[in-house]
């Protein structure tokens, strides 16, 4: 029988498992240590701890390993692992006022108190391909580090001590000034759902908005971001702060609930966007804000999500970025990755069902047209 | 096939007891309200979504050590991924698996109902691609939510007229959409127009998981399952007039249509593998006692 390439499914599996395997060594180079991944693939990690919803780097590092540097695969195997941890508790709320900063910069003002900090961007280099890099050593690298960071060198702890611990915010000078709108009492009051424990419904509450952009699809939140600011739903947004830094992690302790524990702290990448005047019942116009913040350093993704997040309020569903069904629903890196893979599955009961139909439909067709013959 | 060796590290049947007690409570909601789509927090699971990851959590939170448990996909077990997820199962759980459909006590399936007869002691579990049937006539999931509510059904009833209309017949191939009990408009799941009718007030518990679009819903035993029709254009099966299976002479049964790859011939082969191998079996020991 010549028509059997989906059958036998067990054997051929693990030969295409074996041949994964194959491809990714049969270069026959030294194999790539998660340390390395987790130290010089740092954004690929911080991107897959994101859109996995795990804050595990060397979790993702393997990932990535595991999936050839596929984000998208490695997001999935680092969700798919979450699945089976427990959900032994919820982290006190971070105020990121709090925020020990690596970088934080201001689009809105030329001057803002504590100063522009650049920190680790590419923002202003030439996107030359640097041939050096091909041939960097050991030796290299710590020539480069002896110069720039002896402190390090020394074995003492590398931070960012010349920093001040934490800064005023942009946003809350405008707040201060009643330029801004106020957070609505509403949505203060408002209880944080937790999507992965409750399904999102509609109209989403701000924070499952959030969540699911939090975890979403890097490239995906992009393309929807860009549309608005091409004017599908523009909200005219200027960045009024983008920071990113390091958070505590605290939690109430497990059995004097009253106590507070740091138990780690976490990288995250936050987004404010100053967008459009709206008017509140007070009739006076402010300015009105989109947030954004996620794993890692992902500055891309905070600045489309806190895009997203102000184009969804308009509430207008004139354009897909203001529709937040459109929005949530298409995302998610995960479910879309899968359900586009799935149409490599085998579909011939399905289509032999609608090739029973088109042919009946033909059949009609035909003798239709011999009828009015 | 022989009990395996359940894979360390994970939990039985991979979820936490917590998930499956919830998957467990909506999927009760479920039976309590025939055709009603029940939201849930959908898993990630180590297999991709669209791929069952909806059939298998509704799988993951029912099995228990002593079920024997059956996969299918396009009617068939030993497509690749029907392995998979059998494969996942059992060594997450260590049960025993079988191709029988008259052994089976928990069947997952993806597009299809199993050619023989399933009792009440057997539980149905299908893959749902797309759980909402009213999304052929409205995008929005608010709009649809709000539509079942109402028991409006007004566009779906326009689009069949339309097809009508426009072709002369209603075109829905698979996924046939159904009237539960009623009262909610149902999507049986990508199964063939000839495997709509078993679910009308049948022995079995029909569980219908979506992971991606993350609902639950159900067709308990004894339950009135209609296709949407009008009088004038009944509802149709699959037209297998003249022709049988290649392997079992089945005149009786869903049928893959096969295409030669030398002479370009169509052939046909049942759809249901295990059910068809049986039929060959019973044949060949009919010969041998004759």
């Amino acid at each position: 029988m010549g028509y059997v390439p989906i059958k036998g499914g067990q054997a051929a599996i693990e030969a295409a498992e074996k041949l994964v395997r194959y491809f990714r060594l049969r270069g026959g180079s030294a194999p790539l240590e998660i340390k390395q991944i987790q130290d010089q693939m740092r954004l690929a990690v911080d991107r897959v701890m994101g859109e996995g919803s795990l804050y595990a780097p060397f979790h993702a590092a393997l990932a990535l390993k595991q999936a050839e540097g596929d984000t998208i695969e490695a997001s999935f195997l680092l969700r798919a692992y979450r699945s089976t941890l427990p959900r032994i508790g919820y982290s006190v709320v971070v105020d990121t006022r709090d925020m020990t900063v690596i970088r934080r910069i201001s689009a809105a003002f030329k001057d803002i108190p504590g100063g522009q900090i650049l920190g680790p961007t590419r923002d202003y280099s030439l996107r030359l391909l640097d041939f050096q890099l091909a041939d960097e050593s050991l030796t290299h690298i710590r020539e480069f580090l002896s110069k720039f960071a002896p402190g390090m060198m020394r074995g003492e702890k590398i931070g960012t001590e010349e920093v001040p611990p934490s800064f005023p915010k942009v946003v809350d000078m405008l707040r201060a000034e009643g330029l801004l709108e106020t957070l609505t009492a509403g949505e203060e009051a408002e209880e944080i759902i937790d999507i992965t424990r409750q399904p999102i419904t509609f109209p989403a509450p701000r924070a499952a908005r959030l969540q699911a952009m939090a975890r979403g699809e890097t490239g995906g939140l992009m393309a929807l971001a860009y549309s608005s600011m091409r004017g599908y739903g523009n909200v005219h947004p200027t960045l009024g702060e983008l920071r990113v830094g390091y958070v505590p992690l605290r939690v109430y302790h497990k059995t004097r609930s009253d106590e507070v524990v740091t138990v780690g702290r976490v990288l995250v990448t936050e987004a404010e966007v100053i967008a459009r005047m709206d008017a509140e019942e007070d009739n006076i116009p402010r300015f009105t804000l989109g947030y954004g913040l996620c794993f890692g350093h992902n500055e891309i993704k905070a600045i489309s999500m806190a895009v997203l997040d102000r184009a969804m309020r308009t509430g207008s569903k004139e354009a897909p970025a203001e529709d937040e069904e459109f929005i949530l629903y298409h995302i998610d890196g995960i479910e879309a990755s899968g359900f586009t893979a799935h149409w490599k599955l085998p579909h011939y009961v399905t289509f032999q069902s609608v090739l029973d139909r088109l042919r009946r439909a033909q059949q009609v067709a035909r003798r239709e047209g011999e009828g009015t013959q | 096939m022989l009990k395996k060796k359940i894979q360390s590290g994970y939990n039985f049947a991979f979820l936490d007891e917590q998930s499956k007690k919830e998957i467990r409570r909506r999927t009760l909601k479920a039976v309590a309200i025939p055709g009603y789509q029940v939201p849930f927090a959908s898993r990630e699971l180590p297999i991709a979504r669209g791929w069952g990851t909806g059939g298998l959590q509704l799988t993951m939170s029912l099995i228990g050590p002593d079920d024997i448990l059956k996969v299918i996909d396009q009617g068939s077990d030993d497509v690749v991924n029907a392995v998979n997820i059998r494969k996942l199962l059992a060594q997450t759980t260590g049960v025993r698996t079988t191709e029988d459909t008259r052994e089976a006590t928990l069947i997952q399936t993806r597009h299809r109902i199993p050619e023989e007869p399933l009792e009440d002691w057997q539980i149905l579990v299908f893959q749902v691609p797309y759980p909402e049937p009213l999304r052929r006539v409205e995008p929005s999931e608010v709009k649809t939510r709000e539509m079942h509510a109402e028991a409006d059904y007004s566009r779906l009833w326009v689009y069949l007229y339309e097809d009508i209309v426009r072709w002369g017949e209603i075109t829905i191939g698979a996924q046939y959409p159904v009237m539960v009990n009623g009262r909610y408009v149902m999507d049986p799941s990508p199964v063939p127009r000839w495997d709509v009718p078993r679910l009308n007030m049948a022995e079995t518990l029909y569980l219908f998981g979506a992971g991606r679009e993350k609902r639950i819903y159900a067709v308990p035993p004894h339950t009135r399952v209609e296709s949407l029709q009008f009088s004038d254009y009944p509802f149709q099966v699959e037209d297998f007039t003249g022709k049988q299976c290649d392997l079992c002479g089945s005149t009786d049964a869903y049928l893959d249509e096969i295409i030669d790859d030398v002479t370009g011939a169509r052939r046909y082969t049942c759809s249901d593998t295990a059910y068809c191998a049986k039929r060959r079996q019973l044949k060949e020991e009919a010969g041998k006692n004759a």
